[in-house]
This record gives structure tokens, sequence and C-alpha cells, in this order.
């Protein structure tokens, strides 16, 4: 039954690329095939080519998908993450002053395209909907013949189109995703995440917490009704429970919810002095603003000042909540501010692109697509199961999170975690985040065994 | 009169069974020929069908119509979950399921009528959307969506055979409901929808809602109890949704809360309104354009509007550029709302009426020229 599907792909892919003839050809491939199947092996050899679905094979160009939310809660960082994604196919295509093509090691990558194959790209809008994305993955795959796609922003849509991934063979590098059920119960074979994720966050931020917050707290969470929110909030319990504070109560919040007032009232009086927003994007925007109106910060519980912790936080956000979030602890997968030669190289050529600084999701999106990419290369084809072995398990420097590697058990990148602070002077709009502490990669790793989970197979 | 009027169905059937099956020969040219885009076409024809049943007949406005589309989707990938990945049972389970959902909504809902009934349905349609979304968590996996997992137990597969090492698709009978073969199982599906639709239509059942609609009043005055009627009307447009829901399920094994979100049955409202109300064909023309608008429009971006345009010059390409941008892309809905006032206004009928003005048009035409000869 296997072969009929096959081969339905098969035609479909050819069908795609509007050729006909293609189809005639490979027709004719395969009779030819037939009638040699007596010849010597080494006869067919030249003929076999693994076919395997949206196939670039002769065509000049290659396509890859990129799934961003336009609209809703999280629009902000995917409008940043496409301006990264076609940084990288300019880049890649030998555009532009090459980016962190100048700094990536080890790296394959001439300037040529991919394999040779200029690259091309569709996008298309998730609206932070999982069946939205699914609808908009599929066309990319189905219509317009992506070898890989990339993007993200929410973990539930991530986690939806991950599967899909791997049901179509099609890789997915996962875009801004912080749930641990990405690369954990929920992993897949055929998916990827260079961002860090909330069992990280927890790691990373404990440390900082008990030295400036002591060992004597009462947490109150407000956390975001999805796989993501629903994963950080156990992780950074886990983690602040460890240090010996309470947990006053967790309640979840629906995603876009706009007005937090209803959730925020009771917080002042339930006996907390520590308010946990598992909010992110416009969400967390609105809902620190919402704290810090309604007085949570000037208060004093217990004999002790009120805080507020976002643990997850970029420089986008912080545009957003302004003065807000200044004084904030939190932690982010890259800023810009960092000072090695693949950070600098980066914002340079994004800045004279766009003319501001990229965005954390912008960072990651840009350095999957240049992972992939040379995947490609060190592997010298397209066919996924070969990409993703090439992919498992590589270590990799100067890309603006120091020495890095993706780790085969799980698909999930290490690298060093950066802990942050809302900055209480800015000198310019972009200027907005303190680096507290840059923690160690070996502080954050844990075992790929603990969440359960199955990659699935290479070849489907 | 009895043998012309089925001789006539005898026609629509088969010249829409041939239009639904060559769909993927018809759309290639438009791009709209891929699998996904296809399944929708029919997967909200169906449910559009069967919401033709209730708003199109008795006139009854519903905004609640995509609990029964939801709830069709969680039970089917129950069914997968727990029987097997084969669509059959998926797909009785989850008619069966939305139909006993849509009794209770509108056991309760058409205690009114008019806009009454209508705040009662959209009321019904954020609960169930909220319970999808976060109290019914443990069934619905609120946000993040229902998905399969390697660990179900897939009872009634189990007994045949052993666990694959991958995630299975779900399948009829061992082909694979994903891809075209998926497109075609719902086409047949959409089909038999449709003839039911059809019978509906021209049956004495579908004369008594077309009289609730007309006066209500009058038709209780001469005796009839119209609520049995509205009821059942109701509950099988309810059952349309749900095997709608089932399919997409089908041909793709998700199912998230947002699909029952109220602007779900507000799109099937407009899909309705758009294309004509209570005519056969008009809800699957309004189908057509919304899913069209949707997945094609929206994947426009500016690079592929300057090489379409790149046939003028310079200065024209950039102007026209900026000019159709804001419609294409992000902005497909404002192209869908203009589209929809300008129907509302000049065809209030839909596009079913805006054919029936040429038709007569053309007609009175040659009339003339008859006349002039």
């Amino acid at each position: 039954m296997g072969d009929v599907v096959f081969t339905k792909k098969g035609e479909k892919v050819m069908s795609k690329h509007s050729k006909e003839q293609a189809t005639i050809s490979r027709r004719n491939l395969l009779k030819a095939s037939a009638a040699l199947a007596t010849a010597p092996l080494f006869f067919t050899k030249g003929a076999y080519a693994k076919d395997f679905i949206n196939n670039p094979g002769k065509s000049p160009t290659v396509t890859l998908g990129f799934n961003v939310p336009q609209t809703g809660a999280y629009a902000d960082e995917g409008a940043d993450e496409l301006r990264a994604f076609k940084l990288a196919v300019k880049h890649l295509n030998g555009e532009g002053d090459g980016g962190l093509m100048n700094t990536m090691k080890p790296m394959n990558l001439t300037g040529n395209g991919i394999l040779g194959k200029k690259v091309v790209y569709v996008t298309g809008d998730t609206q932070t909907k999982s069946d939205a994305a699914r609808a908009s993955a599929k066309r990319m795959i189905e219509k317009d013949g992506v070898i890989m796609f990339s993007g993200g922003s929410s973990s539930g849509v991530a986690i939806a189109v991950q599967s899909l991934a791997q049901e179509a063979g099609v890789i997915f590098m996962a875009g801004l995703t912080h749930s641990n059920d990405t690369t954990g119960k929920d992993k897949r074979r055929y998916g990827f995440r260079h961002f860090f994720n909330a069992k990280m966050t927890g790691s990373a931020l404990g440390p900082v917490l008990k030295e400036e917050m002591g060992v004597n707290r009462n947490a109150y969470h407000l956390t975001s009704d999805y796989t993501w929110g629903w994963t950080q909030e156990a992780s950074i319990k886990e983690t602040t429970e460890d240090l010996g504070w309470k947990t006053t109560a967790t309640v979840r919040t629906p995603v876009g919810a706009g007005d937090f007032s209803q959730f925020i009232t009771p917080i002042l009086n339930s006996g907390a002095d520590t308010l946990i927003l598992n909010h992110y994007g416009k969400d967390m925007i609105n809902s620190l603003t919402q704290s810090v109106q309604f007085g949570l910060r000037d208060k004093v519980v217990n004999g002790k000042q009120f805080e507020i912790i976002v643990p997850l936080y970029s420089r986008l956000m912080a545009q957003g909540a302004g003065k807000n979030l200044q004084g904030i602890l939190g932690t982010t997968n890259w800023d810009w501010q960092l000072q090695d030669a693949g950070s600098k190289a980066f914002v340079k050529s994004f800045g004279t692109e766009y003319g501001f600084p990229p965005s954390m999701a912008a960072h990651t999106c840009y350095v999957q697509t240049l992972l992939y990419a040379n995947a490609c290369e060190n592997a010298a084809t397209f066919y996924p199961p070969e990409v993703i072995k090439q992919l498992e398990g590589f270590k990799f420097d100067g890309m603006g999170n120091g020495k890095t590697e993706y780790r085969a058990e799980d698909h999930q990148c290490f690298k060093d975690v950066l802990v942050v602070r809302g900055k209480q002077n800015p000198s310019s709009q972009f200027d907005l985040l303190d680096i507290v502490k840059e923690v160690p990669r070996a502080q954050v790793e844990y075992d790929a065994s603990i969440f359960g989970g199955h990659l699935g197979p290479y070849k489907v | 009169m009895h043998i012309k009027q089925k001789r006539s169905d005898l026609l629509v059937m088969s010249l829409f069974t041939i239009i639904v099956l060559s769909m993927p020969v018809w759309l290639d040219p438009v791009g709209a020929n891929y699998p996904d885009l296809l399944q929708k076409f029919v997967i909200f024809g169906i449910f559009a069908i069967g919401y033709n049943i209730l708003f199109g007949l008795t006139g009854y406005l519903s905004f609640g119509h995509a609990i029964f589309l939801g709830v069709g989707s969680y039970a089917a990938v129950w069914s997968f979950k727990l029987l097997s990945m084969n669509a059959v049972p998926a797909v009785i389970f989850a008619t069966l399921l939305a139909g006993v959902v849509a009794a209770l909504v509108g056991y309760v809902s058409l205690r009114r009528s008019g806009i009454y009934f209508s705040i009662l349905t959209l009321a019904f349609a954020q609960m169930f959307y909220n319970l999808a979304y976060s109290v019914l968590t443990p069934i619905t996996n609120g946000e993040t969506g229902l998905q399969l997992s390697l660990d179900d137990p897939r009872v009634i597969d189990r007994l045949v055979s052993s666990a694959g090492e991958g995630l299975p698709v779900p399948e009829l009978f061992g082909i694979s409901m994903s891809g075209y073969s998926g497109f075609y199982f719902c086409a047949v599906m959409l089909i038999m929808a449709f003839f039911l639709s059809l019978k509906i239509f021209n049956s004495p059942f579908g004369l008594k809602l077309k009289a609730i609609k007309s006066n209500q009043h009058r038709m209780k005055y001469t005796g009839y109890n119209t609520r049995p009627y509205l009821l059942s009307a109701f509950i099988i447009s309810g059952m349309f949704a749900g095997l709608a829901g089932g399919l997409m399920a089908v041909t793709d094994p998700l199912a998230g809360a947002e699909r029952m979100q109220w602007t779900a049955s507000g799109e099937v409202v407009l899909m309705t309104i758009l294309g004509g109300i209570g005519t056969l064909y008009g809800p699957l023309l309004g189908v057509g354009i919304i899913k069209y608008l949707e997945n094609i429009f929206s994947a426009i971006n500016e690079a592929s509007l300057q090489s379409f345009f790149s046939f003028m010059p310079h200065w024209l390409n950039e102007m026209m550029v900026m000019l159709v941008s804001p419609f294409v892309g992000e902005g497909w809905q404002l192209t869908l709302g203009l589209m929809f006032m300008l129907i509302v206004i000049f065809l209030p009928g839909g596009i079913t009426e805006g054919f029936q003005k040429i038709k007569t048009k053309l007609t009175t035409n040659q009339k003339i020229q008859q006349g002039d000869e």
C-alpha cells in the first residue's frame, strides 16, 4: 500500500513543477530501468535517484517556506522573524554582506544557494492558530513544493506543524518556541529547535532568584493557557520550590485575552509577594502593564517588596512594555548587545538592511535557516533522512550563542542562556535589557529522557 | 410531474457529481489544485449545505454551528485514539455525537425565534468554546489541540496488527486519507450530503420548513406544531456540521478549540449569504470564494505582486503594487469584507441572484430580438 501512496506523492511533486514532460520522462525512466532490470547493477545505479516529497530534482531553484504569525498576539515577533528569513535567503544566495556566514564554523556554505540551487521562498500566516498554521503549512508542502519550512512564535503551533512535518516527510526548523513539549513529549524526527526552553529558563533563573529575592517567597503564577504556559509554569514552579518558595496559586489565562484585570485583582489579597507572568508577546505587554497600573510593584507584602518576574521575554516585548519592564528579571535566548563576533556580524547586517537591531526571534530563525542549508551541503543532498542525520549531534560555533550542540536524542540545541533585566536608564529605544548573567550551557543541561516522547522514524 | 421531478433530480445530481469529482482538473488553472484546499472546499461545502437546511429553509439564523463542527472533530480524533485509524467509525461517531449535541442546543434555543434564537446560539457557541478551551482540557487538550500520540490504545487496530514505528495516519481500509484520496473520500460524502439536501428541499418536510420561514404564525393557526420540524431541521444541519468536522479530522487528525470559536460560526453564515441563502448550490459558491481567498489571496506577498505586474513600466509597477498590496496577503479579509458589502447591497440574494439576473437579462434580450424580427 505504501507504494501507491509513494507514487501518488511522486506524481504530485511532478505536476507541481508544472512540467508535464517531467512526468513522462520519469515514466520513461521507470520503463527503462524496468527494461534494464537484468542489466548489471552499476548500470542502473546512475539512473536510480532517491525520490522524496518536493525533491528539487533538476530545478534551478529550491523553495523554503516561512510560516509566521502575521496577525494576533505574536504578530510583532512574526514580522521580525520574516525579516530574518528574507535576510538569510539573501545571504545564502550570495547577496548582502553574508552575515553569520562569515563567522559560523564549521561551515560548508558558499553563498551559491543551497547545493548550487538558488533559494526562493514562500510565506504564510499562522494566525497563531493550529488549524490555520497547518493549513498554511500544507499549502506550502502540497502546492508550493517547499523542501523545508520554518517559523513559529507559539509552541502550540510549532507542535501542531511539527507533527505535520513528520507525516509529510518535510523538515521543520522551529522558530521561536519555548515549550518543553516541542523537544519533549511531542518531539519529532523531522522537527528541530534552536531556541531554548522553559526547563532551561528555570535552571538559569534559579540561582539569580535565590541571590536577589531570597529563599522565602510566595509566588503567584498567571499562565497562558496552552502548552508553552503549562510547561513554563511547571519548570519555574519546580525551580522556585526547590529554592524553598511556596506557590500561592497558579491561574490560567486565555491567549490573546487583552484585558487581564480580572486575573490581577485577586493577586492583591492573595498574600503572594511575587508574581510570575508566564505570558508572551502582546499578552505579556498587557498583563505586565496592567499589573503595574494596579500598583503591584509598589506593594509591600509580608515585609517584602512585591516583585514581578517574567521568565521569558524579548527586546521586542520590552519595547512594548516600556518603563513597566524596568528592573524585571527574565531570560532570553539571545540579545543584540552581545559582543561576540557572530552577534556583531548579525546585528550589523540586519541593521544595515532594516535600520534597527534584530530580536531574538529573528536571530533564531536566521540561524535555523543557515543550519538547515549547511546540513544539506554537508549531506550533499536534500534527501531529508540524510539531512536530519547531519543536523543530529551537529556542533557549531560563531552563531551568537557560543559553542552550541544539536542534541541527537531530542533535537534540542544546547547553549548558554542569558539572564536579563529591564534596563533602568535606557540610552535608546532598543537599549532596553541589561545582561545580568550568561549562564553556561553545563548548568542548563538535562537528561533527554525526562520528558518522554518518541522522535519517530527517519523514513516516512 | 413526478417523473419530471425525478428526471431533473437525476440531471442535477449527475452534473453535480461530475463537477465535484473533476475539481482537481478545473481548479488547476487558478492555482487551487492541491489536496488540502480541495479537501477544505468539499468539507466546508458539507458544512454550508447543512447550515443552509436550517438557515435557508427555516430562516433561523444560528451563530452556533461551529459547535457541531468542533464536536465532530473531537469525536473523530478520539475515535482514532481509542478505536481505530479507520475513517468509517470516526465519521459515524462524529455525526452521531454532533446530532446529540445539536438536539440539546436546539431544544433550548428553539424556544425562541428571531434575534433571540441567534443570541442563544451565540451564547452556546461561546460556552462550548470555553469548555473546549479551558474547562474540558483533559478531553480537548485546550489551545494546543487534540493530537494523536504513539501511546494511544487504538483497541481495534491492535487486534489486527501491532503499533508501527511512527504515528499512524487515518485510512479507509488501507487507503491513506491524506492527499487526493482524502479529497475523493470527502467528495463522495459531499455528493451524498448534497443528494440528501436536494431530497429535503423537494420533500413535504422541506415544504413545511419553507412555510415556517414565510409565516410561522399562520402555520401554527392551521394546526401545525412547528417545533418538531424546526428541531429536526436543527439536528439535521448539526449532523451535517458534525460530518464536516469529522472529515476535517480524517484528512488532518488534529482538533483545536478555535474550530469552535464564534468566528467560525460567523464564517458559515458569510458563506451562505455570499453564495445565496436558501438555494441549493449557493452556499457552495460561498465556500469556494471564501476558502479560495483565505488560502490563495492570503499567500500573495509583495514579491509575487511585483512579478505579476512586471510587464508594466517600473513606476506603474510600483504604483500597482502599492495599490493592490493592502488587499492581498494579510489584507485578504479586507477584500472579503468589501466583496460582502457589495453583494449584500446590490445582490441581497447572493451570487446566485446575480446569475439569475444575468440569465433573465439574456433571455429578455433574446425575446426583444425575436420581437424585432
